[in-house]
Parts: structure tokens; sequence; C-alpha cells
């Protein structure tokens, strides 16, 4: 098996290229496209150490980053198909008060 | 060894290009894509890490259920692009400088200041099997395990809702 230290590495590496994504990108599904890569970068280390002490717990935590993950996706879409309807874009730029 | 370290860079490399071909590119719909291909290849990272159930998770939830749900959206919406817009100057250098201090932040924080070196050793037979992931979920992690059920008939409820509202108003 390759050591964890790889495993660590390749998730900061795209960790970073999902906040990268949430600072660069004006597309509202695409910033929320990089936070799933962060969640996925997340789970990559967590199965990583779960098999590297051969600890079970990591794998489950990751079953429920995944669970919260579908809850988020859902009712984040939800709100980008909402403010579709209102402001007739997904511009992060243009979004820029609180009233519907 | 040899093999290991060769398919290990070789998904590595599949997993940050397709990730980097999420940043860079202009269509939503490509974005989509690349993201596909970025869990796809995470879900045979799990493979190779005695993860066998939660691979089959990855491929299922992920894949098919979260990604269709985003090409959904974009088609629906039919935001591939959007209007060029005024955008701020200094965004994308700024972006990227805060994306390469946490890099080497992160780096620094878990190379340095942590020690990791337990050598691997060969896991017992079943380990990451769905008996053994139920098994564990089913003694330590029931609590959770009914919260997160509570948690999905919230977000089911609040998807409705939320769409339910706009329909009214247009």
């Amino acid at each position: 098996m390759v050591p964890v230290e790889y495993y660590t590495g390749l998730s900061i590496i795209l960790f970073t290229l999902g906040a990268v994504g949430v600072l660069v990108r004006r597309n509202a599904i695409v910033v929320f496209m990089s936070i799933e890569l962060m969640l996925n970068s997340a789970n990559l280390a967590f199965v990583s150490f779960a098999r590297n002490y051969e600890a079970m717990s990591g794998q489950v935590f990751v079953f429920f980053v995944i669970a919260v993950a579908a809850a988020e996706v859902a009712v984040g879409l939800a709100l980008i198909v909402a403010i579709f309807h209102s402001k007739r874009s997904i511009d992060i730029d243009q979004i820029h008060s609180m009233k519907g | 060894m040899i093999p290991d370290l060769i398919l290990f860079f070789g998904l590595a490399l599949v997993v940050v290009v397709s990730a980097v071909g999420l940043l860079l590119s202009r269509n939503a719909v490509y974005a989509a894509l690349n993201l596909l291909i970025n869990f796809t290849a995470i879900a045979v990272f799990y493979l190779l890490l005695e993860a066998p159930f939660l691979a089959m998770i990855q491929i299922t939830v992920y894949n098919g259920a979260i990604m269709v749900l985003f090409l959904f959206v974009i088609m629906l919406l039919g935001a591939e692009r959007l209007a060029p817009g005024p955008a701020m100057p200094y965004q994308r250098p700024l972006s990227i400088l805060l994306g390469v201090i946490l890099l080497f932040e992160a780096a620094y924080a878990m190379f340095f200041r942590s020690k990791l070196g337990v050598s691997p050793t060969p896991v017992p037979a079943g380990f990451g099997s769905p008996e053994a992931i139920g098994q564990t979920l089913f003694s330590s992690y029931l609590l959770p395990f009914e919260v997160i059920s509570i948690l999905l008939l919230a977000a089911m409820v609040g998807a409705i809702v939320l769409t339910m509202k706009t329909r009214r108003r247009g």
C-alpha cells in the first residue's frame, strides 16, 4: 500500500483546488460543485486514515458525510432554482441583497 | 510497491487534472462532467484503500444521484454560461494567492507539525465490507444514523417547499 502521506497530500491539493474554485468562479452551480470537491477531499483523507489505523469508524464517517452531502445538494439546488426564478440569473456577484 | 505507486500517481493525475478542468471550464456542463470523472477516480481510490462498500456508495450516490441532479438543474435553468458581466479585477489573482497560502499552510500543518508515521499493515479479511460497516453503524453510531434520517426528511421537505413557493409567486 502507498504511504498515507501521499493520500494526505493529494487530499490537501484537492481541497485547495476546491477552495480556489469557490473564490474564482461566479456561476453559483460551479461554486456548489467546488464545495462537493472539498467534501470529497475530506472523505479521501478519512478513508486513507481508516485504512492506515484499521479503524472502521473512519469509513462510517464517510458514510455520514455522503448522506449529509446528498441532503445539502438537494436543498442547495432548490435554493439556486428559487434564486434563478426571482433574479433571472445565478451570477453570485449579482446576488447581494438579502430580500427575495 | 512499484505497481501500487504507478496506480496511485496515474489516478492522482486524473483526479487533479479533472479538478483543474472543473475550475477552468467555461461551460457548466463540462464542469459537471469533469467532476464526474473526479468522483469516479476517487471511488477507485476507495477500492485501493480497502473500502469497497464506500466505493459503491460513491458511484451510486455521487455519480448516480448528486451529479445527475446537478446536470438536471443546469439544463433546467439553461445556465450553462453566464452572461459576461463586470468582474472584480483583483478577484482572480487574489484568490490564487489565497489558495497557494492555504496549500502551504495545510501541507506545513500536516507534514511538519504532526506525526503520521504508522506503517500500514495488511488489514483483516472483511475490512470495509458492508457487514463490517453495518456492525459499526448499528452499534456505535446508531443515534447519528437515526439523526441522518431526520436530516434527509427535512432536506426533502425543504427542497419541495422552496420550489413550491417560486411556482406560486411566478
